[in-house]
C-alpha cells in the first residue's frame, strides 16, 4: 500500500484558521484532527489529543512551532508532537501541506489513522463506566 | 558565515554555567574550546565535602559529563593547564603546546587555597581542601593514618574536619580567630556550633596560632608545633584558611587585578573589553564572590554579553551561607553582626540548641544569623534580598514564615523533618524523596530547574518555600535562588514589572512592539507571557491597545470554562446573587434541551451548568439570555452578598443592593487575576466578606472596607483598608483600589499577593491619603469599562471568533 500515492484531501482554506490559532477537523470515525497555523503560516496537523490527559490541543495557545495544552500546560512541537522536555509523550501528527491558500491532509490518514484513541470522559458518565 | 570562536580558561562551575547559558540562548554562535586544569569533566565543587564524608560518590557529583561536549561540539582540553595568553595575537597557550585561538575569551580561573607561610608546608600529608584530587588524598590518608589537623575553622575547614571525623580520623581544628566560622556567624551561635560538634568528637584549638609544621625522616609530617610551643600530632594537616582569586595568568597577561580580576557590569574585563571574567577569579565592586549563586548570575549576564544581547547587567549579590555538616542546622546572611544604627531581635535556647538574631536596619532587615532552627533561612533571605520594610512583619517576624501564613499546607513547613514519603506539591503530588533524587540526580540548582523536572510547585506554588528548603538541604548550602528580579519566562531576561513600567512610559500598543522593544528571544511569545503582555497592554492603554483574543488562554477565547473531557461550563450572571424564577425556568429548559449533565450551584451565589459542547455555547448562552458571568476569567467574578436589611432582622445595611450596584459597576473588569467581592449587611458577616479581595461589611454608621483576603489555597484574611458612610464611596473606594491593582499587578497575581508584593502601605497612599488621585483611578477604571461588551451577546465587538464553535467537516472523498 506504500507503493500507492497519497491522495491529499482539501479541508480548509488557510485563512478560515486564526493567525496562531487552531481549527478542529471532524472525522467521520474517531477523534478529530486539530490543525495549526504557526508562525509564518507554517501549517500543521496533530490528533487533538494531548497525550498527558487527552486535552483538546486545538483549544491551545500556539506560538513559534509549538501549542500548549489547555489542560495542564504541556508544550507539544507542532512539527512531530512531542513534548518539550521534561514532559515525556507525542501526540499522533497527520500529514499536512498547503497549496496556494489550501489546506490538504492525507486522506488515507484522515479516515484510518488512530482511530482506536478515546477521548477522556467527565462528569457522572465518568463515574457509571467505572 | 564562519563562526566566532570561544576560548574558556577554566572548566569549574562559573566557567560551565557561562557556557550552558550561552548555548541555551545562542547556539550557533560561537566555536567553543574549553581549558581545564583538572582531568576531570565540570563537577560540582560544593558536593565535595559530602563526598568526602561519604555521603555521595565522585560520579554523583559530576555536572556535565564528556558527551555533553562531545553533544555540543565544544572541544575540551582537559588537564591542560593554560600558561599563556597572547592578546595581540589572540591565542591562548597551555603547559603541553596546545594552542587555540580567541576572538572572544571567558577567565573562569577560579580559586587558589591560602596556604600558611610557615616551615614545613611543603611536607607531604600537608594538603589544601579544593578539589577532586585534594579530595582522594584525605579519604587515602583517613585510610592509613590517625590524626588529622586542619587549620582555619571556617565553612570549608569545618565541612572537612567533619568529613574525616566521619572516616575514623583523630581531627582537631585549629582557628586563629576568637570564635569559629567567624565571617558566617557571632559568637553565640558560633558557641553552639563548636558545642554541637564537640559532640560528635571534634577538637578545637581556638585562637592558636600555627608556628611550624614538623616532619619525619620520609618527609611526611608528623606535628603541629604553635607560637606558645605546644606540639599536637598530625600525619594529616588540612589548610583551609581561605581562598584568593587566581589571578596568576591574568596578571601575566596584564589584566587589571585587584582582589580579582576587575570586571564591570557587564563582567568584561577593565583592561580587555574582548576578554570576560567569571566566579571566584572575577572582582566585581570590588567584591570577589566565593560561593555559587552569584557565579551563577554573573554566567547568565556573561551569556547575553557573548550573544551579543548587549542587556544583561550584573549588579552585584546578596549571598548567605549554610553548612553542610549532616545534622546540624546554620545559616547566615547579609549584616549579621549589627553595630551602630541596627537593631537586633534574639531568641537564645541555649539548652534546647536554638538561636536566632534577625538584624533591622531603618525598618528593613539587613541581616540574619540562625543555629539549630533555619527552617525559614530562606525566608528571611527573600526578605533581606527585597529590601522591603518589615514594621508590619515586625512582631512575627521571629516566629517564621509559617507564622505569617506564606508557606502554606500547615504542619509541613519542616522540610528536614519530613519523611521522603511526604508529599510536598499536593497538586501535581510529588513526594519529598522524589524532589531531593532528581535535585541529586540531575544535578538541579535552581526553582525553576526543580519545577520542570519534578513538576513540585509548578502549580499553585504554595509549596515553593518547601521545595526551596529542600534545595537548600539537598543541593547544599549556597544553591541558586530564584533572583529578586525574575524574568517573566524563558522568551525574556525582561521582569513583569519591567514589561509594564515599559509599555506605560514608552506608549507601547502592540505585543510585536513590545517583543521588540524588550529584545525577546522567541518571534512571538509562549503561552505564559503572551497572555501577560495582552493584558498589560490592554489595561494600560484601554480603547487604544487592541485586545488579541489569540494571545488569551481557550477560556477567555470560547468564554466559558474547560472541562477535563474537553466539554465547557457556563455560568451566567446573576447579580448580587438574586435570581428569579423566570431566569430559572430558563435554565431549566436550557439543561433539559441541550442535555447538560450536571448542574451546580456554586460557591459564589451562581448556577453552574458542566459539561456543555463547544459547538451548543453560543446557543446556550442566547436560550439563557443571562450576561457572561465571567465565571471563566481573570476578571470580575462575583459579588457575594448576604439578604441584609431588606430582610434580615439583625441587618443594618442593605447589603444585597450594594452588592449588586458594585457587580454592575465592575462586571467585564479583566484584571491580572480573577477578582471576587462580598457585601454583608452586619458584622456576623454571612457573606464572607473577610477571604475575599475586596469586602465590605455594613455597619450601624457606613460600611467598612477589607481588602486582599483570599479563600483559595491559603486562606488569608482580608485587611481592613477604611470605614466610609456611603454607597457611593464604597463604589469609589473599591474601585480605585481595584484600578491600582489593575494597573500596578503583575498577570497571575492575585491581590493578597499584589498588597504583600507593594505594602498596603502604599495602597493607602495612593486610595486613601490622596483624594484626588483616588478619584482619578475610579475615573480611569469607569473610562476603561465603558462600553465594554458582554462576549456571550456582542460577538463581533467582543472579537469573539464563532468559527470555532463549529469543527470543520471536510466532504469525504472516495
Amino acid at each position: 500500500m506504500n507503493a500507492r500515492s497519497t491522495i491529499w484531501q482539501a479541508v480548509c482554506r488557510v485563512d478560515d484558521i486564526a493567525p496562531l490559532g487552531a481549527r478542529r477537523i471532524a472525522r467521520e470515525q474517531g477523534l478529530g484532527v486539530a490543525v495549526f497555523r504557526g508562525a509564518g503560516d507554517r501549517v500543521f496537523a496533530l490528533l487533538d489529543r494531548c497525550p498527558h490527559k487527552g486535552g483538546p490541543l486545538s483549544q491551545g495557545i500556539v506560538f513559534g512551532d509549538s501549542v500548549a495544552c489547555p489542560l495542564h500546560n504541556w508544550t507539544l512541537s507542532l512539527v512531530d508532537g512531542q513534548a518539550k522536555a521534561p514532559d515525556v509523550g507525542c501526540a499522533v501528527s497527520f500529514a499536512c501541506k498547503v497549496e496556494g491558500d489550501t489546506v490538504y491532509l492525507d486522506a488515507d490518514e484522515l479516515a484510518h489513522k488512530a482511530l482506536d484513541v478515546t477521548a477522556p470522559v467527565a462528569g457522572p458518565r465518568a463515574k457509571s463506566t467505572c | 558565515m564562519k563562526k566566532m570562536k570561544l576560548v574558556v580558561v577554566g572548566n569549574g562551575m562559573a566557567g560551565m554555567r557561562a557556557v550552558e547559558e550561552l548555548l541555551k540562548i545562542a547556539p550557533d554562535l560561537y566555536d567553543i574550546t574549553v581549558f581545564g586544569a583538572e582531568p576531570h569533566p565540570n563537577y560540582n565543587r560544593i558536593l565535595l565535602s559530602p563526598v568526602l564524608a561519604g555521603e555521595q560518590t565522585i560520579d554523583q557529583i559530576i555536572l556535565n559529563p564528556l558527551s555533553w561536549y562531545a553533544q555540543h561540539g565544544i572541544t575540551l582540553h582537559a588537564g591542560r593547564k593554560v600558561t599563556a595568553i597572547d592578546r595581540i595575537q589572540r591565542v591562548v597557550v597551555a603547559d603541553d603546546g596546545t594552542s587555540a585561538a580567541y576572538d572572544r575569551l571567558l577567565m573562569a580561573t577560579g580559586s587558589n587555597p591560602f596556604v600558611l607561610p610557615v616551615p614545613g608546608r611543603d611536607l607531604d600529608g600537608v594538603i589544601a581542601y579544593r578539589d577532586i584530587a585534594d579530595t582522594h588524598a584525605m579519604i587515602d590518608a583517613a585510610a592509613r593514618h590517625r590524626h588529622a589537623v586542619v587549620i582555619g575553622g571556617g565553612l570549608l575547614g569545618l565541612e572537612a574536619a567533619n568529613g574525616l571525623k566521619l572516616r575514623g580520623m583523630d581531627v582537631t581544628v585549629v582557628h586563629i580567630m576568637p570564635w569559629l566560622m567567624e565571617r558566617q556567624l557571632d559568637a553565640e551561635a558560633s558557641h553552639l556550633l563548636q558545642r554541637s560538634l564537640e559532640q560528635r568528637g571534634l577538637k578545637f584549638l581556638i585562637g592558636a596560632q600555627t608556628a611550624e609544621l614538623l616532619g619525619d625522616a620520609a618527609g611526611r609530617v608528623r606535628a603541629v608545633r604553635f607560637k606558645d610551643g605546644r606540639e599536637i600530632a598530625a600525619e594529616l594537616v588540612v589548610m583551609a584558611a581561605g581562598i584568593r582569586p587566581n589571578t596568576e595568568l591574568a596578571e601575566r597577561t596584564g589584566l587589571l587585578c585587584n582582589r580579582g580580576i576587575v570586571v564591570s557590569d557587564t563582567m568584561q574585563t577593565i583592561t580587555d573589553p574582548r576578554i570576560y571574567a567569571v566566579g571566584e577569579c572575577a572582582a566585581h565592586r570590588g567584591i570577589a564572590y566565593g560561593l555559587v549563586a552569584p557565579l551563577f548570575e554573573q554566567g547568565k549576564v556573561c551569556a547575553t554579553q557573548l550573544a551579543q544581547f548587549g542587556i544583561g547587567r550584573y549588579a552585584g549579590s546578596q549571598t548567605s551561607t549554610k553548612l553542610k555538616v549532616t545534622g546540624i542546622d546554620l545559616f547566615s546572611a547579609g549584616d549579621f553582626m549589627g553595630g551602630d544604627g541596627t537593631e537586633e531581635i534574639v531568641l537564645s535556647d541555649p539548652i534546647g540548641g536554638v538561636y536566632k538574631k534577625l538584624v533591622i536596619r531603618d525598618d528593613k532587615l539587613v541581616g540574619a544569623c540562625l543555629y539549630g532552627d533555619t527552617v525559614d533561612g530562606s525566608w528571611y533571605f527573600k526578605l533581606l534580598r527585597e529590601a522591603r520594610p518589615i514594621g508590619e512583619l515586625r512582631d512575627r517576624l521571629m516566629f517564621g514564615e509559617s507564622n505569617i501564613g506564606d508557606v502554606g499546607h500547615e504542619g509541613h513547613n519542616r522540610a528536614a523533618a519530613m519523611a521522603d514519603a511526604d508529599e510536598v506539591c499536593g497538586c501535581n503530588g510529588v513526594s519529598k524523596g522524589a524532589i531531593c533524587k532528581a535535585i541529586k540526580s540531575k544535578g538541579l540548582f535552581t526553582l525553576e530547574e526543580v519545577r520542570k523536572h519534578t513538576k513540585a510547585s509548578a502549580s499553585c506554588g504554595s509549596c515553593t518555600g518547601l521545595v526551596e528548603q529542600l534545595l537548600m538541604f539537598t543541593a547544599g548550602g549556597d544553591y541558586s535562588k530564584a533572583p529578586a528580579k525574575k524574568a517573566m519566562c524563558g522568551c525574556t531576561d525582561c521582569s513583569h514589572q519591567e514589561a509594564r513600567e515599559a509599555i506605560r512610559e514608552e506608549h507601547l500598543l502592540t505585543i510585536d512592539s513590545v517583543y521588540q522593544r524588550l529584545a525577546w528571544r522567541t518571534p512571538n511569545g509562549c503561552s505564559s507571557c503572551r497572555p501577560a503582555i495582552n493584558y498589560y497592554l490592554i489595561s494600560t492603554w484601554p480603547k487604544e491597545a487592541r485586545d488579541d483574543p489569540q494571545s488569551r488562554f481557550i477560556n477567555e477565547r470560547s468564554h466559558a470554562n474547560i472541562q477535563k473531557d474537553g466539554t465547557y461550563s457556563v455560568v451566567p450572571r446573576m447579580w448580587g446573587g438574586e435570581t428569579s424564577a423566570d431566569e430559572l425556568r430558563r435554565i431549566a429548559d436550557v439543561v433539559d434541551k441541550y442535555r447538560i449533565p450536571t448542574v451546580k450551584v456554586t460557591g459564589g451565589q451562581r448556577i453552574d451548568l458542566l459539561g456543555v459542547k463547544k459547538e451548543d455555547l453560543v446557543h446556550v448562552w442566547r436560550d439563557i439570555g443571562m450576561p457572561s458571568g465571567h465565571a471563566y476569567a481573570k476578571a470580575l467574578r462575583t459579588v457575594k452578598t448576604c439578604v441584609g436589611s431588606e430582610w434580615c432582622r439583625f441587618g443594618t445595611q442593605d447589603s444585597t443592593q450594594m452588592g449588586k450596584d458594585l457587580e454592575r459597576a465592575l462586571w467585564r473588569m479583566y484584571a491580572p487575576h480573577k477578582v471576587k467581592l462580598a457585601v454583608s449587611g452586619c458584622p456576623r458577616n454571612c457573606a464572607e466578606a473577610g477571604i475575599k479581595d475586596v469586602g465590605v461589611i455594613g455597619v450601624d454608621s457606613g460600611w467598612e472596607l477589607y481588602i486582599a483576603g483570599n479563600g483559595g489555597i491559603k486562606t488569608e484574611v482580608a485587611q481592613f483598608f477604611v470605614k466610609v458612610k456611603t454607597a457611593a464611596e464604597v463604589l469609589e473606594y473599591s474601585g480605585a483600589f481595584l484600578q491600582l491593582y489593575r494597573e500596578e499587578g503583575w498577570y497571575l497575581e492575585r491581590t493578597v499577593h499584589y498588597v504583600g508584593r507593594v505594602g498596603i502601605e502604599h495602597v493607602k497612599k495612593k486610595v486613601l491619603e490622596d483624594a484626588a488621585n483616588r478619584k482619578a483611578l475610579w475615573e480611569r477604571l469607569q473610562f476603561a469599562l465603558d462600553g465594554e461588551p458582554d462576549p456571550w451577546f456582542e460577538h463581533a465587538k467582543a472579537q469573539v471568533d464563532l468559527r470555532q464553535f463549529a469543527p470543520l467537516a471536510p466532504a469525504v472523498t472516495a
